[in-house]
């Protein structure tokens, strides 16, 4: 059991800047998020895109943007379970709450704050018959083991990054690789494109475009794919394979949250926003673009603000007795749980004679 | 000015709407701007042709703009795309589209 001050669901910015605003208040936070890494949309969707309307920053790539946040709450010490997606939410008598991820890891928290963007992120799959037959039985999405498929014959369907680099990657573990998109032009890192051109020309990589796979055909597991290369469906042909992986990115859904009895309005959790950003569930918040009130902005710089307030709320929450007043960083530094502490250096007092 | 599109939205209903031409908008922002399509499931990324959500296919024969190598690479990946398919985001509204007729293509 994972336990701490305030549970984060989503590790975007959102969730990320509330770790900083829970840590100048001695709270403790673990964030949970589906994906592999921090930074939510940022580092998934368009981790190379220039953001302009961050305060502060005239410019800033929304990856830089994440980078920049990670070290800002460095010194709080924040947990991460990552590649997790939270599932259920129970309410204990003492009034703390226990998330259990879909891989069944349990957190322990007085407070959960939702920051869950516009959902947890699902593979978006091809549309073929039987597609579900075969998942897990030779279709896999996500590639978690690529140990799987050694000296295995392996199809990608893809033209990103991923499906690049996979197929660069898995031409040292499989027996055979086969690559099919839809065009002929790959958008990609420029020495992936290169480099699966180069693997091409070695032999080491079937490349089929344009291409798309049209079928799926085996008994018990997938045994072959049938392939279309012409508009003609009378050309179709088969390619035996193993394993089949299907990289066309991924989609935001808001998933198991819409279960966890919290009012829903335009696939958002609404919020009390004259105070707090609390849900309908008194210690459950919900910040950033998962939350919705009358003038809503799905913006960073608003996630921010919902984050800040959600905190205080939190505290007062935690330690109802206790007196607060907010403290400026200019005048209370930032002292981490590392035992780190930043603060501004005192002025100097000398006379002139 | 504004000018009259045709939105036929994703359970075959179709709406005449009012759309401003001096707005910067796009076609992604005039649907969602009259909620034609829940919230969630149009204008995932925002406009940045990245997710195609708002895939549509054009009806009438306007001129459009051309096809972005972003807006193809997109299309290329995306699901239900047709010869007319495009990406809402990537059509400003201009003048010159008044009278203009779209279907949005389903969630995927």
């Amino acid at each position: 059991m994972i336990k701490t001050d305030i549970l984060i669901i989503g590790a975007g910015p959102t969730g990320l800047f509330a770790v900083f605003e829970a840590g100048l208040l001695q709270l403790k936070c673990h964030l949970i998020d589906a994906l592999p890494q921090a930074g939510g949309q940022c580092s998934e969707i368009y981790p190379k895109k220039p953001i302009y309307d961050i305060p502060g920053f005239p410019e800033v790539l929304a990856g830089e943007l994440v980078d920049n946040l990670m070290e800002q709450i460095r010194p709080f010490q924040p947990g991460f379970t990552l590649g997790e997606r939270a599932e259920t939410i129970e309410k204990l008598d003492d009034g703390t709450f226990i998330v259990t991820t879909n891989k069944g890891t349990k957190h322990s928290a007085p407070i959960v704050a939702i920051a869950g963007g516009l959902g947890s992120f699902e593979p978006r799959k091809p549309l073929l018959e039987n597609l579900s037959k075969y998942e897990d039985n030779g279709i896999a999405y996500i590639i978690k083991d690529p140990e799987i498929y050694r000296n295995k014959r392996v199809v990608i369907a893809g033209g990103g990054d991923s499906a690049l680099d996979w197929s660069i990657f898995l031409t040292d573990v499989a027996s055979e690789v086969t690559l099919v998109h839809r065009r002929n032009e790959f958008r990609g890192a420029l020495d992936s494109v290169e480099k699966v051109q180069h693997l091409k020309n070695e032999g080491k990589i079937n490349l089929i475009t344009p291409a798309e796979i049209v079928g799926l055909k085996g008994d018990e597991k997938l045994e072959a794919v049938t392939i279309r290369k012409s508009t003609d469906p009378q050309q179709d042909f088969d390619l035996n394979v193993d394993n089949f992986i299907p990289l066309f990115g991924l989609s935001p859904k808001l998933g198991p949250i819409a279960d966890w009895g919290l009012e829903i309005e335009k696939n958002a959790i609404k919020v009390d926003n004259t105070l707090d950003y609390q849900t309908n569930i008194p210690g459950v918040y919900a910040i950033g673009d998962v939350n919705t009130y009358p003038g809503k902005l799905k913006l960073i710089l608003c996630g921010f603000h919902e984050a800040t307030l959600m905190c205080q709320s939190a505290y007062q929450r935690i330690f109802p007795d206790k007196k607060y007043v907010m403290k400026y960083t200019t005048v209370g530094g930032v002292t981490g749980f590392d035992g780190s502490k930043k603060e501004a250096p005192k002025a100097v007092v000398k006379a002139i004679d | 000015m504004d000018i009259k599109i045709n939105i036929t939205d994703r359970d075959g209903v179709t709406h005449e709407v009012d759309a401003p031409t001096d707005m910067n908008m796009n076609l992604m922002e005039v649907v969602r701007s009259y909620e034609l399509a829940p919230e969630g499931t149009i204008g995932v990324c925002g406009g940045m042709a990245m997710c195609a959500s708002c895939q549509c296919y054009v009806k009438s024969d306007h001129e459009l703009p051309e096809k972005s190598d972003d807006e193809e690479a997109m299309l290329a990946e995306a699901f239900y795309v047709e010869d007319n398919s495009r990406l809402g985001c990537q059509i400003r509204i201009t003048e010159d589209l008044d009278g203009l007729e779209v279907e949005l293509a389903p969630e995927s």
